[in-house]
């Protein structure tokens, strides 16, 4: 199975974690609190999104906590920038002939 | 002058949609001619350095718009696009695809929905693209193929096209 941001922010339940972790780091047990589904759930999609390398694990005394990757969540507004160049660049050739198509006439 | 034309790019990741809004000097008739008419979207819409090329085109609700863009190499990627509303000059909506030479749909490909809307804005026209992904997954993978087929622009090339709009005014 692929494993990468766009894996990672598919499915709604990961991507409430991501809102809730981006704050503050959290134990498993303090996140699957805001969940209704069962603390085996939430565990999994931590499991995922850590193999994503979209959270990372910190052991503070006894407790894990989870925390967010920030760096990686840009990765995604990296590929969106792309594809706003592809349009720029589609848009200006759009100004292009506009403007010979109104000097035509 | 310089061109000062609002272009809006919106993503919304939730639901795998993009909304791009632009605006373009011309009255509303021509921006719809540019977006509607195969020998003129053969000259704007594959992005440089790619070319277009109409294979066939028939621009009704229910016909389609078989096309090619083509790098420097020569290299065809085909699309397909299925108009399934059209509304003169409001607006119409498509089904955008990946095909062969021959026309076939590649089903593995991601396919889009497209609403494209023109509204008057002073001596402008507005057009805004909705564009549907059934996922972000999809969104991805149609960035990379653009990016594999040169469909960039550097900051460069932009520069040169503002010069050469700007010495045609």
């Amino acid at each position: 199975m692929r494993r990468d941001i766009f894996q990672a922010i598919a499915d709604p339940t990961r991507r409430a974690i991501i809102t809730l972790i981006a704050l503050q780091a959290m134990t498993p047990n303090a996140i699957a609190e805001h969940f209704d589904s069962t603390r085996q759930a939430v565990s999994k999609h931590l499991r995922i999104l850590t193999e994503c390398e979209l959270v990372q694990q910190e052991q503070k005394g006894r407790e894990i906590y989870y925390q967010l990757k920030i760096e990686k969540m840009k990765e995604i507004d990296k590929w969106l920038e792309q594809f706003r160049t592809i349009w720029e660049s589609r848009f200006n050739q759009l100004d292009n002939l506009i403007v010979s198509l109104k000097k035509k006439k | 002058m310089k061109p000062n034309l609002q272009f809006d790019f919106i993503v919304d990741k939730e639901n795998s949609q993009l909304t791009l809004r632009r605006e373009f000097l011309a009255n509303r008739p021509l921006v719809w001619d540019c977006y509607t008419k195969s020998e003129l979207l053969n000259q704007w819409f594959a992005p440089k350095p790619l070319n277009t090329k109409t294979k066939s085109m028939e621009f009704k609700e229910g016909g389609h718009w078989h096309y090619a863009m083509v790098d420097p190499n020569g290299t065809e990627y085909w699309g397909y696009t299925e108009y399934v509303t059209i509304k003169p000059i409001d607006f119409y909506t498509s089904l955008d695809t990946f095909s062969n030479e021959k026309g076939e749909i590649n089903m593995e490909l991601p396919r889009a929905k497209w609403k494209v809307s023109f509204a008057d804005h002073g001596e402008k026209t507005l057009v805004e693209l909705l564009v549907q992904y059934n996922s972000l997954n999809d969104l991805e993978a149609v960035i990379q193929m653009g990016m594999e087929q040169g469909m960039t622009m550097t900051l460069e090339n932009l520069d040169l096209l503002l010069v050469r709009l700007q010495q045609q005014q």
